[in-house]
């Protein structure tokens, strides 16, 4: 296999040519943004809860490379149905076997931006936990 | 140290060039990279580093307080460092010239020192839409910081900065401070700022220069800029990482207060008072980033004996045969102004990829080039594009670098697209 074909494999250019739950819902719950500015990802994901805190359903927007959208597009499928509580808690590796591909530093930083804005949203609905890195706030300008 | 393997005649002979740099030899898939990353940080030449390990071994101790010969050696490596800057610079006295760990130390320096003392509501800041976060970011929070405003010269559709809406923005206040990029680090524009400067001494304001991405490619004369303050970092000019230098106006660095507390920038310390050094001690703090300084001047010599005017004609024959190849292909877009007025960067964007699956993809094809937003954010926003991928150049880049770059955006295109 080339490394084009290691890297962008079929999988990975259908989720992101073709992309799952795409689009906001209408209404929702829950929903967040976050990019990573290493390379300007953006993702946006909207989540709509059935009894409890069950994740009935998830819509997702965003922009950037190919890895960050398909990563979000496989994240949808692999978290409807399952708890908030669940999700908060979810090892990456489980996101990041079902992506597949060798992933340097940086480009794991694409491949795990939907599962961070996802915990984002769950938790400021639900009051899950924040993952370490979404959770530090060090402070910002804002001019009037 | 060894001769540079180049006359100064008009033409770069880049293939012997070559030989300077270790990093050719080192083969990826059985090629050497094609390096288009030099705006970024440059590679480093034989010249460079071995000036810096004959340093090490020979001419190594603490600066300035030891008494021995070894630290006089080494206080003369650091002091004849400075001289070199000022002569690359033009600068009247070495005395203003501050070595900083880098060109954001430096305009962190001027902002902080300078800003906090005097800024204040009612004062504009005004800076470029195509600032590089380091220029733009510490003017945005001391402005912040003391009230003042902060204001930005808008671009045109070509990357150019609008000086017609200088006078707009002169009637929101006191323009106190004019800060400019001399070339934009993602566009390659060369941006007027001698004007700049003209117009920011009529307003009584300051002019900070940011030239960490002019110094490598073209002569910077602080003098002829007319500027108050010139930044300039060292890794982009083949020089060593974590050495930049400062060179500011004598009067006003002398009126200034101090940055970082500590070391050489002390004269006396009592219990209740502490006295300052005299310039240029006065703003460096703790022992400073002497043997990198002295790598610095190296790299400078090296500049120097090929020629700055030689190097930034051999770039602009690269960047006009860039922007001609790319311009040809219908699914790229290039950023910025037209050749002849840039320096040798170019910005562009593939149709419907993302810049990172750009660079990726070039990668396997042994071409380096950056994607990403080059810590111009605001210039991305009004560039409408979350990032650009960017190619540069640099004495040692050659036409087959190109073809490669070329190339692999065919491939890239084939496969993602
Ligand atoms: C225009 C410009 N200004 C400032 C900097 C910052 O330089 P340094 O990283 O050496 O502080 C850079 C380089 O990244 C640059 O391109």
């Amino acid at each position: 296999m080339s490394e084009f074909e290691q890297m962008y494999r079929e999988v990975i250019l259908d989720h992101y040519k073709s992309p799952r739950n795409h689009g906001l819902l209408e209404p929702h719950d829950a929903i967040a943004e976050g990019e990573n500015p290493l390379c300007g990802d953006e993702v946006t994901v909207s989540v709509r809860f059935g009894e409890g805190d069950v994740i009935e359903d998830v819509g997702f927007e965003g922009r950037g490379c190919a890895i960050s959208q398909a990563a979000t597009s496989m994240l949808t499928d692999l978290v409807k149905g399952r708890t908030a509580q669940e999700i908060s808690v979810l090892p990456k590796e489980e996101l990041l076997d079902e992506v597949g591909i060798p992933l340097s530093p940086v480009r794991l930083k694409c491949a795990l931006l939907g599962l961070g804005v996802l915990k984002v949203a769950l938790h400021r609905t639900k009051g899950t936990p924040l993952p370490e890195e979404w959770s530090a706030s060090s402070g910002e300008i804002t001019l009037s | 140290m060894d001769r540079v393997s180049a006359t100064t005649s008009h033409v770069l002979d880049t293939h012997r060039l070559r030989a300077d740099f270790p990093v050719f030899e080192e083969l990826f898939d059985g090629k050497p990279v094609a390096y288009l990353d030099s705006a970024s940080s440059s590679q480093k030449p034989r010249q460079v580093l071995d000036r810096m390990r004959a340093f090490y071994e020979h001419e190594y101790a603490n600066v300035h307080r030891g008494v021995y010969r070894l630290a006089e050696r080494a206080t003369e490596g650091f002091e004849g460092a400075r001289r070199t800057t000022a002569a690359f610079l033009n600068a009247p006295s070495e005395k203003e010239v501050v070595f900083t760990r880098s060109a954001t130390e430096a305009l962190n320096l001027v902002a902080y020192a300078w800003g906090l003392d005097n800024l204040g509501p009612g004062d504009v800041v005004v800076i470029t839409e195509l600032e590089h976060h380091a220029s733009f970011v510490p003017w945005q929070y001391i402005a912040h910081r003391t009230g003042a405003s902060f204001r930005h010269i808008p671009i045109d559709d070509r990357g150019e900065l609008q000086l017609d809406a200088l006078d707009g923005l002169a009637r929101e206040g006191d323009v106190k401070v004019v800060a400019s990029n001399l070339v934009s680090n993602t566009l390659g524009t060369i941006n007027p700022v001698e004007r700049l400067a003209e117009w920011a001494h009529g307003q009584g304001a300051i002019m900070v220069v940011d030239a960490a991405q002019a110094a490598p490619h073209r002569s910077v004369d602080v003098q002829a800029l007319g500027a108050d303050f010139v930044a300039i970092t060292g890794h982009k000019l083949c020089g060593p990482t974590g050495i930049g230098a400062l060179w500011g106006r004598k009067e006003i660095l002398e009126a200034m207060s101090p940055f970082n507390l500590g070391g050489e920038m002390i004269r006396s310390v009592g219990l209740q008072k502490t006295t300052f050094n005299e310039l240029p001690h006065k703003f460096e703090a703790g022992t400073p980033a002497f043997a990198e300084a002295v790598g610095l001047a190296a790299a400078m010599d090296y500049l120097g004996e090929i020629g700055l005017e030689a190097i930034e004609r051999h770039e602009h024959a690269l960047v006009e045969q860039a922007m001609g190849a790319l311009e040809e292909i219908p699914w790229i877009r290039v950023f910025g102004p037209p050749a002849d007025r840039r320096a040798g960067i170019v910005s562009f964007e593939v149709e419907g990829i993302h810049p990172h699956d750009v660079a990726q993809i070039l990668d396997w094809e042994g071409v380096a080039v950056r994607a990403g937003h080059h810590c111009t954010q605001p210039l991305m926003t009004r560039l409408g594009v979350a990032a650009t991928t960017r190619a540069s150049f640099y004495l040692y880049s050659v036409p087959e670098d190109l073809e490669r770059l070329v190339a692999g955006l065919y491939k890239v295109k084939a496969s993602l697209g």
